[in-house]
């Protein structure tokens, strides 16, 4: 399933590689791409071994605020 | 625990900065006792939220740059440099709260068209009118559109009519008269007029919303250039920590390794470029062209040889019948007009609205064959009619005298495309029509050539003298006429062959392929197809020539842009490297130096949201 997760502004470029590693290491995430600009996350996972709660919890604990 | 501590992020930040400010006002009082203790505090205080991220990252196995920054924070209260550790944490905030503020005026351009979207619509419910949220209003629901109003969703007008402002789909700003049965756009403002819509498409499906998408992904399209310095600052953290060990065990100096850890954190060589490209890409889409990403802004910049599709793109696209001239008694306009109606050529609708003015036509189905870039051969009442260009005569072998000829070529010098009629194999007469040029044809293609491009070519399936006439009239240095779709391919192909870095330029109706296989493709207007659209790399989407001259001048401005913050970024490394081994710069002043030239490549990159079409 693939979904975007709206984050509040990303401060720097190297957010998005602690954010993509961050949330690639979660068992079920096919795969993982952060838009620095437009501060968004498109995940590719897989519904019966994680949920978007999950990854949302994992970008909260790198230090972004979900939007929406 | 983590959103607590976003949010100490900034009360870290000014409280930290106050204890040091009132540090120095006890030094400057000579107060020298508690500055100690305060300073301690401010570190601590911002110390706190930096480590905290840090550690998170490294849960997932991640060096980030805030792992850095802890590391020289608890090496300078280490050896005692307590002024050191405070500042440096202090500017690390301070920095990336600024950083953050700037970067989001980047994105104002974007955000000044996002401003433009509706947010309540007027619903049509049991024969009340209720005002909604524009999120509320479902797939076919009827919405009410009042002067003034804001048209909430994409959809077709089921009653009235209204003069229609378009110009943020558009760029005309000339309100356009639409009425039932018309198909308008979510964003567009009815100036008069009342209608009632019935909604095709809502929410995030409409053309606004679609186009604010693309133009953010867009944004984040990395050029070449971004997707090596990406690579590169995976192993440049790491690599620094790395080489800041060797730095201690070769000096034995811990001072001198963590002032090497603190400067050599990469900010402004991976901000640079995405901030030069997201302030070009956004400077763009206020000006109604979409660029879509850094490796299309990349390629532009490069191109040399620059191909027009004419017909929509050259000219205004609206071919009208100026002239029929006949050999014969009878009239029989009506019988072209209703075999024409069969083609969907431009010239065939030119063709069939000049006869709706004096006939009326059927709805009947002809025996009709279509025969692409010539015309077509049909029957009407058993007789047989052939209508098109000079090619499908000789094809069909029917004679044009040479009289007939002489007038013909007299109107094509003139840039007028002329289509033949003949009954039964004998030319019966002909139909001149044409095609005006845009008006600002002639000044952009000037200017493209003034800002670097070599080589203006003209394609073409209209024949050689109509060609020949625009180009002379436009400047332009090379022609191809009377082209078959697939020719314009090959033309491209032989440029490509020879080096030449391409651009067509099509009004996508029937120009996906030749826009695919270009090195850059521009669509011209919206109102082409959704695949010339999604093909393109480049879309213009008010349709005028003069907005892709700003689009290529901008391309050059931006990469150029691009590489000065490259160049900023990597000199201040430099420098401050010297300045680290001859003892000039200390953890605080790198710190200083550091979050400056990221603040200034941000600064340097925001001049291209000022940067104007000339």
């Amino acid at each position: 399933m693939l979904e975007t997760i709206k984050l509040n502004q990303l401060g720097c470029p190297s957010c998005v590689k602690k954010i993509e590693s961050g949330v690639k290491q979660q068992d079920g995430v096919n795969s993982v791409e952060v838009l620095f600009n437009s501060s968004k996350v498109k995940v590719d996972f897989d519904e019966a071994t994680v949920t978007r709660h999950d990854i949302e919890m994992v970008i909260e604990k790198l230090g972004y605020t979900i939007r929406g | 625990m983590a959103q607590k501590m976003t949010k100490f992020k900034s009360i870290a930040m000014i409280s930290s900065g106050l204890v040091i400010a009132l540090a120095f006002l006890l030094n400057l009082i000579g107060a020298n006792h508690s500055i100690d203790i305060l300073l301690v505090v401010a570190t601590v205080l911002t110390g706190i939220p930096i480590v905290y991220f840090a550690l998170q990252a490294l849960k997932f196995k991640y060096m980030s740059i805030d792992l850095l920054v802890s590391i020289a924070i608890i090496g300078a209260i280490v050896i005692g440099e307590y002024v050191e550790s405070s500042v440096v944490g202090f500017l690390f905030l301070f920095g990336s709260f600024l950083e953050a503020r700037t970067l989001a005026r980047t994105r104002e351009s974007i955000q000044s068209l996002m401003a433009l979207a509706p947010d309540e619509a007027i619903l049509l419910k049991d024969g009340q009118e209720v005002k909604v949220a524009v999120g509320d209003v479902a797939l076919d629901d009827i919405v009410i559109v009042k002067a003034g109003g804001k048209v909430p969703v994409d959809g077709a007008i089921i009653s009235g009519e209204a003069q229609l402002n378009e110009a943020m789909m558009t760029g005309e700003s000339v309100p356009r008269e639409k009425t039932t049965g018309e198909a308008v756009f979510s964003g567009t403002i009815v100036d008069e007029g009342y209608i009632k819509v019935q909604a095709k498409k809502v929410g995030e499906d409409t053309a606004f919303n679609q186009i604010i998408e693309l133009v953010e992904e867009a944004q984040d399209q990395k050029s070449q250039t971004e997707k090596f310095l990406d690579r590169f600052s995976q192993y440049y953290t790491p690599g620094v920590v790395i080489l800041s060990v060797i730095v201690y065990l070769m000096t034995q100096n811990l001072h001198l390794a963590i002032t090497f850890l603190v400067i050599a954190c990469p900010g402004a060589l991976v901000i640079g470029a995405p901030v030069s490209n997201v302030s070009g890409i956004g400077n763009a889409a206020k000006n109604g062209v979409l660029l879509k990403g850094g490796d299309a802004v990349d390629r532009f910049k490069q191109a040399t040889t620059f191909m027009f599709d004419k017909t929509g793109t050259l000219t205004k696209g609206e071919p009208a019948v100026t002239n029929v001239v006949s050999f014969i008694e009878a009239d029989w306009l009506f019988e072209v007009a209703e075999l024409e109606r069969h083609s969907e050529h431009h010239l065939g609708r030119a063709i069939v609205d000049y006869a709706k003015k004096t006939h009326s036509l059927t709805d009947q189905h002809l025996d009709v064959t279509l025969i692409k870039g010539q015309g077509l051969c049909g029957f009407f009442d058993g007789q047989q009619y052939t209508i098109g260009n000079r090619r499908l005569m000789d094809a069909q072998s029917i004679e044009i005298t040479s009289a007939v000829n002489k007038q013909i070529e007299a109107e094509e010098a003139e840039g007028k495309t002329v289509v033949i009629v003949a009954k039964e194999a004998r030319v019966i007469g002909y139909l001149v029509i044409n095609d005006v040029m845009r008006e600002e044809a002639k000044t952009a293609l000037a200017a493209l050539k003034h800002n670097g491009a070599r080589d203006l070519v003209m394609l073409t399936g209209d024949n050689e003298k109509t060609a020949q006439y625009v180009a002379k009239q436009l400047g332009i240095t090379s022609v191809r006429a009377e082209l078959q779709p697939k020719d314009k391919l090959e033309e491209i192909k032989q440029r490509q062959q020879k080096g030449e870095k391409v651009v067509m330029v099509g009004d996508g109706v029937n120009d996906a392929p030749a826009l695919a296989l270009s090195d850059i493709g521009i669509a011209m207007g919206l109102s082409g197809t959704d695949v010339a659209i999604e093909t393109a790399d480049v879309v213009v989407m008010n349709d005028r020539l003069d907005k892709l001259v700003h689009a290529y001048r901008l391309a050059k401005a931006t990469v150029k842009n691009r590489t000065q913050n490259i160049a900023i970024a990597l000199l201040t490394v430099f420098f401050l490297l010297l300045g680290v081994l001859n003892g000039t710069i200390h953890l605080a002043s790198g710190m200083f130096v550091h979050e400056a030239s990221v603040l200034i490549v941000i600064l340097n990159g925001m001049r291209l949201i000022r940067y104007q079409p000339k």
